[in-house]
């Protein structure tokens, strides 16, 4: 019932008032669902009477409108915009989509996040040390510094994400203040809860999880991830892990896909998870979300084998930033993604590529930071 | 109906399935090679507009389809699509296909948190569900250019000969109007 003109909006809003809704008990409240043109956030003080966390931002001049109207002339008027909530899940899990085919760079400066983008990267991770180094250098891991994140976001035009605890909900908090385009819960970080994720329902900006297994991405699914990745040994320059968890992840799931209905509620007490994912993944033979490898990711081959398993894009950390040629290299792993199944471009790509990131073999390391998280 | 569908990076199996379910025939263009079967229209997909007008050029794609769109190949161009095939980009030095007189706006509505959903008529359709996701803007337009469909009083889906370009994701919605309105353009520029 918005109309273009605010103030016609405001009469007819009054009239409304006067006329139509003496019915309405003065107990009761009304809720106006519209579409605000822009998602709602922030200045909650001033919008109090619109539901949703953060009040209004960013609204059309309509939403504008009917949030003043709601608030100032009407108090028993709330607002619930159209997509909170639901809307918000799907628009998280839908930018997941755009990433898909492509290819997501660890950077830790400016400097290298444009390389990255000049490179093809299709988003960047912005974190102050790569994984190689965080392992190197042990003891506790953190979120970044936001200063160093805001500089990477007004570096490049592309999607920036950036890593926080698993379990580290106000480090999640910070991170969408600044506005992340995606959160990564990462065991790449020291944990900071060995029991709980963090409820990923509760925040607007979107999450991305890693999992070994089917039972473990469903888990974080349910608590709010909208996109998933393998659980690679990070900083290892090892593929084995990623090719591990993404073939068991593929079994799992063509095994639910091959049951009979009765026996799915089964399946959801083994693999410790809500029976409603089990069904969606039973019906439609994938996860409800994007699911990308990541982990040990070091040439152009590793990229088009994580694809040929069935990834659906490429997250490469230390890979790129710890070899000879990260320009080169970068450019080439974007490539290799986009043209994943030609093994004659696949060779023309990894000609000449200068030196790899030194690997280290699952064996030889102490910490396996897979097992974090569960 | 042979429609290709470029599958260098972003959401381009959404638009294949959704050709399918329209019983066209959908093929992904990775490489040049896959320029060399015939086809009757184009999809450039969302993604990432720099990943994939970057490809394009080093793939050697973007001039064979920029002739083909000028000589009057239909295409319709989604979100990044639409920045591909734009004239002008206004915050962004580059351009790629530039077949497309309008002048658009890179992350218009700012990040993820940004990106909302939004219903508005479409002309010669109605009412459709626009899904924006870290969306570009239509800044300008040139002459010839029709809008399909606005919202806020700017243009966010445009027509020009045989090119549509939408800020906006319809292969994300489940509803197949705009890609019908497509394949019907396709079948009556044959006529």
């Amino acid at each position: 019932m918005i109309d273009s003109d605010p103030l016609l909006f405001i009469a007819k809003l009054t009239w409304l008032k006067l006329h139509k809704l003496d019915i309405v008990k003065d107990t009761d409240v009304i809720i106006m669902k519209n579409n605000m043109g822009k998602p709602l956030f922030h200045r909650m003080e001033f919008w109090r009477r619109v539901i949703g966390k953060y009040g209004c931002k960013h609204i059309s001049s309509n939403g504008e409108a009917l949030a003043t109207a709601c608030v100032l002339l009407y108090a028993m008027y709330e607002i619930g915009g159209s997509h909170m909530q639901n809307d918000r899940y799907e628009l998280n899990k839908q930018l997941a989509q755009m990433l898909k085919g492509g290819v997501i760079m660890d950077v830790t400066t400016p400097e290298q996040a444009k390389i990255a983008e000049a490179a093809g990267a299709c988003a960047v991770m912005a974190l102050e040390r790569i994984p190689a180094d965080i392992r190197a250098a042990g003891g506790v891991s953190r979120m970044s510094d936001p200063k160093m994140i805001k500089g990477i976001q007004e570096a490049v035009s592309i999607p920036v994400m950036a890593k926080c605890r698993i379990g580290h909900f106000a480090e999640a908090q910070i991170l969408q203040a600044i506005e992340i385009d995606y959160i990564d819960e990462s065991e790449v970080l020291s944990p900071a809860d060995d029991v709980y994720h963090i409820d990923k329902t509760k925040f607007q900006v979107p999450f991305v999880c890693g999992a070994r297994d089917l039972g473990e991405a469903l888990r974080r699914i349910a608590e709010g991830a909208s996109m998933i990745r393998t659980k690679g040994e990070p900083g290892t320059g090892d593929i084995v892990q990623a090719v591990r968890h993404m073939r068991r992840m593929n079994a799992e799931i063509a095994r639910l896909t091959s049951m009979r209905e009765e026996e799915l509620f089964e399946a959801a007490k083994e693999l410790q998870v809500p029976y409603e994912q089990v069904q969606f993944v039973h019906s439609h033979g994938k996860l409800p979300v994007v699911n990308f490898a990541a982990g040990g990711v070091a040439t152009p081959a590793d990229a088009a084998l994580m694809m040929q398993l069935g990834a659906e894009g490429v997250f490469v950390g230390s890979g790129i930033f710890k070899s000879g040629n990260p320009s080169k290299r970068a450019a080439a792993i974007v490539k290799a993604v986009a043209n994943y199944q030609d093994a004659d471009q696949l060779a023309k790509l990894s000609e000449d590529l200068g030196e790899a990131m030194v690997g280290i073999n699952e064996q030889e390391i102490e910490v396996l930071m897979a097992e974090r998280g569960r | 109906m042979r429609i290709g569908v470029l599958a260098v990076q972003g959401a381009f199996a959404e638009h294949i399935a959704m050709l399918q379910k329209l019983d066209a025939e959908p093929f992904e263009i990775r490489q040049k090679r896959d320029l060399e079967q015939p086809f009757d229209g184009l999809i450039l997909p969302g993604g990432e507009s720099t990943t994939m007008g970057k490809l394009l050029r080093e793939l050697d794609l973007l001039e064979d389809l920029r002739m083909r769109i000028a000589q009057g190949l239909p295409v319709l161009g989604t979100c990044a699509g639409l920045i591909l095939l734009a004239e002008k980009i206004a915050n962004d030095a580059h351009t790629y296909f530039g077949t497309l007189p309008v002048t658009v706006q890179r992350n218009s509505y700012g990040r993820q948190l940004g990106s909302f959903s939004q219903t508005a008529d479409i002309k010669g359709i109605g009412p459709f569900p626009l899904v924006f996701i870290r969306a570009p803007s239509i800044e300008a337009m040139g002459a010839g250019v029709e809008v399909l469909v606005e919202i806020d009083g700017k243009a966010a889906g445009v027509r020009y000969g045989n090119q549509i370009g939408v800020a906006f994701h319809p292969e994300l919605t489940g509803n197949p109007a705009v890609h019908q309105l497509f394949l019907q353009r396709i079948e009556d520029s044959k006529i």
